[in-house]
């Protein structure tokens, strides 16, 4: 009886019986993609378990060059469980980066962009260069040696930007050079500006993932397809995919801890092999196979504008791909799309064989 | 001077020379047209002469010349002196203003030829050895190398009549003198040892001498030498550290330690306090070297240490019963001990980083232990077991904390595997009922839908 009367009191301020009921309505397509629709939840998921051991971690750490790699060290040896919050919140941020990779594909192969969800694209892709900034920034965090030098040529590259490079390099650094400045801005970005944007981001994301349902791919369209509830059949399968990625998060924090190096020091010279975390290596790997000149013009500078255009491009996919019989296949896209993903695997092969 | 203009000693030789005017108007016109013509001359070589520089007819000529007399100044080109602007006559002075090679090179004019060796000191001291002139060019530059030279072996035997030894030209070159820090000069730290071996390493040469001419084969294979030629480390000794430069002599006995001491002046104040002090003065041996060697210091080992086969104590120390032949064992085994516990802390920590565990602090903090033991082994030069434990003791006890942070290090690792695999199970189970608890739903949904 209490418990009835709580949950009125909830539901005449809430509406929860509502919001249950269109969770009760809501279901998801079955076709031999439906396997896809698993990634939105899993990386949500991982950005939940970026969220709980990020706080965690931010009990001990400590945001200054002097201070920063001891209190990491200090973490990963002294505090209780510290090597496993650490651990699975690096190699979480690895799995989210790779998920969201895999989401944003399948959703660019399944054509999922289409009318009317260009929105939801578009947050998507927002989130995933937010992500990309997350990866960025935590790297320096720990202060040691190789992020510490890998943030000096990322920032550097920043800085050949046309126009805005040189204001930008400042900005980030918080200075001409990669000094405490910089590690205290990049945990402000981190722990602060990163968070706020992505809660919005994903909350307009879900929102509109709510509205407009689950996308069918084109060529199922019109199809009388099989459909499978959300609550509670596609919701326990997304429950058993989050508990097993728990295992994989455990085992790979048993296994292989993420390693902390050597503290950075500025005035030591930059160590052999260099390289960016993984996600941003086919950039790298680019960059330094583009000539010192191309005619009259920077390589680097010719590069990095080519990234840009291509990551404006690929933002606005929904409004190029403006076929107007939306089943249609667009086997162009397609291609575009293929040649991209073995350009993207074949550059970071390279990357880490070189 | 162009090679094909011949010399003339008066105007009145040369082609075109000035003839008896004919007609006195005449004349009188030729000589105002000559004298305005030498004014103008003598106006246009003046100035020519203030803009261009100094006439110098020694390299004027002897750039003319071949082989040996042509060499000073093919040399010349890269001579400290001559890039201050000193030439041929700074040294050997005649006037180098005069194009008739007898009028330069006149005796009369202080002109000296080359010099023979037991003058070159005082050639090259005129200038070296006179402060007021050496501050013009170099006035942090000693001007006591002709008087050190006195002091010398050298000097000595070069006053006694022994034009064989070296002087200053022997070393620093004549004509192609470079400065001491020029890497190219025979005097430089890298090249010394090679120069004095020109003479010291020619068995023919140091003939009756008496003195052995393999030093620098033994320097070679020294641990000085793999510091300096090796590792570049110009700090390292080479021949002139030791024997001194312009004073170049063997140090004595009673100097070998203070020698030494230069640089291991650690070791060698341990030394002069130690009883070994009194003992080698008495029996007239030279500290370091007794022990060390001289030339061929080879890098000293633990084994130099102690009571076994290689051991150096025991030349002196031959007696089980004689307390430095204890002493000698004992120091070798707080020594040996320290090693084995800094190789075994080492290992589990490694052993630990391999497995993924974060033991960077342990590992930095055994840089204190290895401290210990290099300083023990300077330590070892007091001869006293009280002054080593001093040390090895907390070395000891580093290597200890670091083996136990190693060993806990290896536990948890052991643990975490033990914890991983209680987790994946429960993982598993939790993923398991959740299947279950789907295909009943998803069962009781079907027999609805039926």
């Amino acid at each position: 009886m209490r418990a009835g009367s709580i949950r009125l009191w909830i539901d005449e301020r809430l509406s929860i019986t509502t919001a249950a009921e269109m969770a009760r309505k809501k279901e998801v397509p079955l076709h031999r993609h439906t396997i896809w629709y698993y990634l939105g939840g899993m990386t949500l998921f991982l950005f939940s378990v970026q969220v709980v051991t990020g706080i965690l971690l931010l009990l001990y750490y400590r945001p200054s060059a002097e201070n920063a790699f001891e209190s990491v060290q200090f973490i990963m040896t002294e505090v209780k469980f510290g090597w496993l919050i650490r651990s699975v919140h690096s190699w979480s941020a690895n799995l989210l980066i790779a998920t969201l990779f895999m989401h944003m594909f399948s959703v660019f192969f399944l054509r999922a962009y289409r009318k009317p969800r260009e929105l939801t694209w578009f947050t998507g892709m927002l989130l995933l260069f937010i992500a990309l900034g997350f990866g960025f920034s935590g790297y320096l965090l720990p202060w040691n040696k190789l992020s510490f030098f890998a943030t000096k040529v990322g920032t550097d590259i920043a800085g050949v930007i046309p126009v805005v490079g040189d204001s930008l390099l400042r900005f980030l650094r918080g200075g001409n050079d990669v000094t405490g400045a910089t590690l205290t801005r990049f945990f402000g970005f981190h722990v602060a500006v990163l968070p706020a944007i992505t809660t919005v981001l994903i909350a307009i994301h879900l929102l509109l993932v709510q509205l407009h349902g689950m996308s069918v791919p084109p060529q199922y369209e019109g199809k009388n397809l099989r459909r499978m509830k959300f609550f509670p059949n596609f919701f326990l399968r997304d429950l058993i995919g989050w508990i097993l990625a728990i295992g994989v998060l455990a085992a790979l924090a048993a296994l292989f801890p993420w390693e902390l190096g050597e503290k950075a020091d500025p005035f030591a010279p930059a160590p052999a092999g260099i390289r960016p975390e993984w996600y941003f290596l086919f950039m790298f790997q680019t960059l330094k196979y583009i000539p010192a000149r191309i005619f009259v013009f920077e390589g680097e500078v010719i590069g990095i504008l080519v990234f840009m255009i291509g990551g404006l491009l690929w933002l606005l996919v929904p409004f190029l791909d403006r076929s107007d019989d939306q089943q249609k296949r667009r086997p162009i896209f397609t291609l575009v799309g293929v040649l991209i993903v073995l350009y993207i695997v074949t550059m970071t092969i390279i990357g880490y064989l070189a | 001077m162009n090679q094909e203009t011949p010399i003339y000693m008066n105007c009145a030789e040369a082609p075109g020379a000035l003839k008896k005017p004919r007609r006195h108007g005449q004349a009188r016109a030729l000589k105002c047209a000559v004298l305005l013509s030498l004014v103008l001359m003598i106006a246009f070589f003046s100035f020519g002469r203030a803009s261009a520089q100094k006439k110098d007819s020694c390299v004027e000529c002897h750039s003319q010349m071949e082989a040996e007399l042509l060499k000073p100044v093919e040399l010349m080109k890269n001579d400290t002196h001559n890039s201050r602007g000193l030439s041929c006559v700074d040294c050997h002075r005649g006037d180098a203003s005069q194009d008739d090679p007898m009028a330069a090179m006149d005796p009369k004019k202080g002109f000296i030829g080359k010099p023979d060796p037991e003058n070159i000191p005082a050639f090259c001291g005129s200038c070296h050895s006179n402060a007021d002139q050496m501050k013009k060019f170099a006035p942090a530059l000693r001007v006591d190398q002709e008087r050190e030279y006195g002091t010398s072996v050298h000097g000595k035997r070069l006053q006694a009549g022994d034009r064989k030894v070296a002087t200053c030209i022997s070393c620093h070159g004549n004509h192609g003198i470079r400065a001491v820090n020029d890497s190219l000069s025979p005097v430089y730290s890298l090249n010394v040892a090679e120069t004095c071996s020109r003479c010291h390493a020619s068995a023919d040469y140091m003939k009756g001498y008496a003195i052995a001419s393999d030093q620098y084969d033994k320097y070679k294979s020294s641990v000085h030498a793999k510091a300096l030629y090796e590792r570049q480390d110009l700090s390292a000794p080479t021949c002139n550290d030791c024997h001194g430069n312009h004073g170049a002599a063997p140090p004595g006995v009673a100097s070998v330690a203070n020698v030494c001491g230069q640089c291991h002046a650690r070791q060698s104040t341990l030394f002069a306090s130690s009883p070994h002090k009194t003992a080698f003065d008495a029996m007239q041996i030279g500290e370091c070297l007794e022990c060390h060697s001289n030339h061929d210091i080879l890098p000293p080992s633990d084994e130099m240490l102690g009571t076994a086969e290689k051991s150096v104590c025991t030349s002196c120390h031959t007696e089980k019963e004689d307390n430095g032949f204890v002493t000698a064992g004992e120091m070798r085994a707080r020594i040996g001990e320290l090693i084995t516990a800094i190789n075994a802390t080492n290992d589990i920590l490694n052993q630990a980083e391999r497995s993924g565990m974060e033991v960077s602090r342990p590992k930095f903090e055994l840089n204190e232990a290895r401290d210990a033991l290099t300083h023990a082994r300077v330590l070892i030069h007091s001869f006293s077991l009280d002054e080593v434990d001093r040390v090895i003791k907390p070395g000891l006890e580093i290597a200890r904390k670091g083996h136990r942070a190693g060993e806990d290090s290896l536990s948890e690792w052991s643990y975490r595997r033990k914890g991983l695999a209680a987790s994946l199970f429960f993982i598993l189970f939790l993923a398991a009922l959740v299947y279950l608890k789907l295909r009943q739903i998803e069962s009781s949904q079907r027999k609805g839908g039926e």
